[in-house]
C-alpha cells in the first residue's frame, strides 16, 4: 500500500509542477507589464501607463475590432457547419456520404497550418483568376479560412454531447409526429446548447489567435490582431505587448470561470473536458 | 457487421449532409489539389508567380509538368536538414510533452470527481489565450537580460549571460510549453475512463503498483497516448511561430523554410512541393490519430 502511495505522490508532484511550469510565464508577463521601464525585463518601478499607450495605439486597436469581427463570424458559421457535421455523424445510418464527411471534418484538426494556410490562398488566388471572385483577399477569405478549421473542433464537441443524448425524447416527438426539422430545433437544440456554446467559444478563441493560416489568407485589406503582434513581436519585446497580454489573459479566464461556474451550476457534464 | 452502403437518403438528410460536404470539399480537400498543381508548374515572374500547366497553341494541347521543384527539393541539403530538424524537434518534444503530461493526466484523473473538471480547466486556460502571447513570455524570461539570466547574476552564479534566445534548448522549452495542454486533455479523457476495480484486482492478486502501471494502466491508455502524441507531433512538425521567435539561424525547420520561400522569396511553386513532401511524411500520423478520432466520434452511446 505504501507504494501505491508513493506513486500517487509522485504524479501530484508532478501535476503541481506542471501547474507551476505553464502559469509562471504567464505571471511574469503580468507582472511586467506594470513596468515603468522601457526595458521590458528590467524593473523600473510600477506603472499602468503602458495600458494607456495601448489604448493610443490606432493599429492595434484597428486589428483587435477587425480580429473581433472575423472570430464572431467565423465561430458562428463553424458551429452551423460543425453541427451539421456532428448530427451526421452521430444520427445517420452509415453511408457513403457519412463516411467522406468524417473522415473530411477532423482533418483539418492536425494539419500543419502552414500547408491548409498555403492551400486556402492558392485556391483563392485561382478562384480570383477564374471568376473573379473573390477580387481581393481580405476579411471575407479570412472568414472563409477560419470558419472552415474551427468547425472541425465544434464537431468533435458537439459529437460527444450528441452521442450521450437520450434518443428516446427526439423519437417520442417524431412518434408524435413532429418534423426532423422541428425535432432538431425544439428538442435537440435546448439539450445540447452549452456544447454549442462551449464550441462556438471554443472557435471563437482559436479564430482570435491564428497567425499563420490568417497571414496567408488575408490581403492588404486586413490585419488581424496576431499578425500586428507578431510583427511587433519580432522586433522584441515591447512592454505594450505585455499589456495587451495582460488584458487577453484576463478576458479569457474571466470567461472561462463564469462558463464553469454556470456549467457547474446547471449541468454536471460540464462543458469543459470537451477541448 | 457491416451494413451495406446506402446512397440514397431523404430530402432533409440530403440538405443535412450536403451543406458541410459541399463546404469542406471547396474549401479544404480542392485545395490539396491546387496545391498538388502548383508544386509541378515552373516558376515565373509573373502575378501569379508561376505558370499554367496546360497551355494550347498551333492547334496543340500543351501540358507541361514540372518536376524540377521536387528534384529540387530532395536535391538541396537545406530543405533535407530542414526536415530532418522538424522531424527530430517533434520527436523529442512528443516524448517530452508525454513524460510531463502523463503523470498530470493521470494525477488528475485520480484526483476527487469534483476537482476533475477544475484542474482540467487549469490545464487547458493557458491554450485558450494566445499562442503568440505565451511564445512571446518565454522571450522575455530567455534572452539575456531576461528574468533567468537576471536572477542567476543577481545571485552570483554566473557572471556573464547565458545565451538561451535564439537556439534550440529555447524552441524546445517554448513547443513544450505551448503543446502540453493538447496532450493532457486526451490522456485524461482515456485516464478517467480507465476501470479502478481492474488495477484495484491486480494489487489484490500481488502486482506491486510499478507492475500493474506497465501491465494494466499504460495498455489500456494506449489511446489517448496515440491521440494526444499526435496531436503534438503533427503540428510540431509545420510549426513556424516558434522556431522564428525563438530559434536561432541554426534551428532550422521546415514550416519555416516553406515560409521564406513563399513570403520572402515568393517562389510558389517550391513552397507547394515542400508542403506536399510535408504531407507525405506526415500521412502515417495523420492516418493514425484519424483512426483514433472517427472511431471515438462514431462511437455510440
Amino acid at each position: 500500500m505504501s507504494n501505491r502511495l508513493t506513486k500517487m505522490s509522485f504524479s501530484t508532484i508532478m501535476l503541481w509542477a506542471g501547474m507551476f511550469f505553464l502559469y509562471v510565464p504567464m505571471f511574469i508577463l503580468v507582472f511586467y507589464s506594470f513596468n515603468e521601464s522601457k526595458l521590458v525585463t528590467v524593473w523600473g518601478g510600477f506603472s499602468p501607463k503602458w495600458y494607456g499607450e495601448l489604448f493610443r495605439d490606432q493599429q492595434i486597436l484597428d486589428a483587435v475590432w477587425t480580429s473581433l469581427r472575423v472570430a464572431f463570424f467565423a465561430s458562428t458559421m463553424a458551429v452551423i457547419l460543425g453541427t451539421m457535421a456532428a448530427f451526421v455523424m452521430t444520427r445517420f445510418k452509415r453511408s457513403w456520404g457519412k463516411m467522406t464527411l468524417s473522415n473530411m471534418i477532423t482533418a483539418p484538426l492536425v494539419m500543419p497550418e502552414v500547408i491548409t494556410g498555403l492551400s486556402l490562398l492558392l485556391l483563392f488566388v485561382h478562384m480570383a483568376d477564374l471568376f473573379g471572385w473573390p477580387a481581393e483577399r481580405g476579411m471575407l477569405t479570412v472568414w472563409i479560412a477560419h470558419s472552415t478549421f474551427c468547425s472541425a473542433y465544434v464537431a468533435v464537441v458537439v459529437s460527444a454531447r450528441l452521442r450521450e443524448l437520450d434518443r428516446s425524447i427526439e423519437e417520442a416527438a417524431q412518434d408524435l409526429g413532429a418534423t426532423p426539422l422541428k425535432t432538431f430545433f425544439y428538442i435537440t437544440v435546448p439539450m445540447i446548447t452549452p456544447s454549442l456554446l462551449a464550441g462556438w467559444l471554443l472557435s471563437f478563441s482559436l479564430s482570435l489567435d491564428d497567425l499563420v493560416i490568417a497571414s496567408f489568407a488575408s490581403g492588404p485589406g486586413a490585419t488581424t490582431l496576431p499578425m500586428v503582434v507578431f510583427s511587433s513581436v519580432r522586433m522584441g519585446v515591447s512592454p505594450k505587448i505585455n499589456a495587451l497580454a495582460t488584458l487577453i489573459i484576463l478576458t479569457v479566464s474571466l470567461i472561462a470561470f463564469i462558463s464553469w461556474y454556470f456549467a457547474r451550476r446547471s449541468d454536471k457534464k460540464s462543458l469543459v473536458p470537451a477541448m | 457487421m457491416k451494413k451495406p452502403l446506402t446512397f440514397k437518403l431523404p430530402k432533409g438528410q440530403c440538405w443535412t449532409i450536403g451543406v458541410p460536404y459541399f463546404w469542406l470539399l471547396l474549401f479544404f480537400v480542392l485545395p490539396f489539389v491546387i496545391v498538388l498543381k502548383i508544386s509541378l508548374s515552373t516558376a515565373a515572374i509573373s502575378i501569379p508567380p508561376y505558370d499554367s500547366l496546360v497551355s494550347y497553341a498551333d492547334e496543340s494541347l500543351n501540358i507541361l509538368l514540372n518536376l524540377g521543384n521536387y528534384l529540387l527539393v530532395f536535391d538541396d541539403s537545406l530543405y533535407l536538414y530542414a526536415y530532418l530538424g522538424s522531424l527530430k524537434m517533434a520527436c523529442i518534444t512528443t516524448i517530452g510533452c508525454l513524460l510531463i503530461g502523463y503523470p498530470m493526466a493521470y494525477a488528475i484523473a485520480r484526483a476527487p470527481k469534483e476537482k476533475q473538471t477544475l484542474l482540467i480547466l487549469l490545464v487547458m486556460l493557458p491554450s485558450w489565450t494566445s499562442f503568440l502571447i505565451r511564445v512571446y513570455a518565454w522571450m522575455g524570461i530567455l534572452s539575456n537580460n531576461g528574468v533567468i539570466n537576471n536572477v542567476l547574476m543577481w545571485l552570483g552564479v554566473i557572471s556573464e549571460p547565458i545565451q538561451m534566445l535564439n537556439t534550440n534548448f529555447a524552441v524546445y522549452i517554448g513547443i513544450i510549453y505551448t503543446y502540453l495542454p493538447f496532450m493532457i486533455l486526451p490522456l485524461y479523457a482515456t485516464l478517467s475512463q480507465l476501470d479502478v476495480s481492474l488495477l484495484e484486482a491486480a494489487s489484490d492478486l500481488g502486482s506491486r503498483s510499478l507492475n500493474t502501471f506497465w501491465k494494466v494502466t499504460l495498455p489500456l491508455s494506449k489511446g489517448g497516448v496515440i491521440a494526444g502524441s499526435m496531436l503534438v507531433f503533427i503540428p510540431v512538425v509545420g510549426e513556424f511561430v516558434i522556431p522564428e521567435l525563438l530559434g536561432g539561424p541554426d534551428s532550422l525547420m521546415i514550416g519555416k523554410v516553406l515560409w521564406q520561400e513563399f513570403f520572402n522569396n515568393r517562389d510558389w511553386p517550391v513552397a507547394s512541393a515542400l508542403a506536399i513532401v510535408m504531407l507525405g511524411l506526415l500521412i502515417i500520423p495523420i492516418t493514425l490519430f484519424h483512426r483514433y478520432q472517427s472511431r471515438s466520434m462514431e462511437k455510440d452511446a
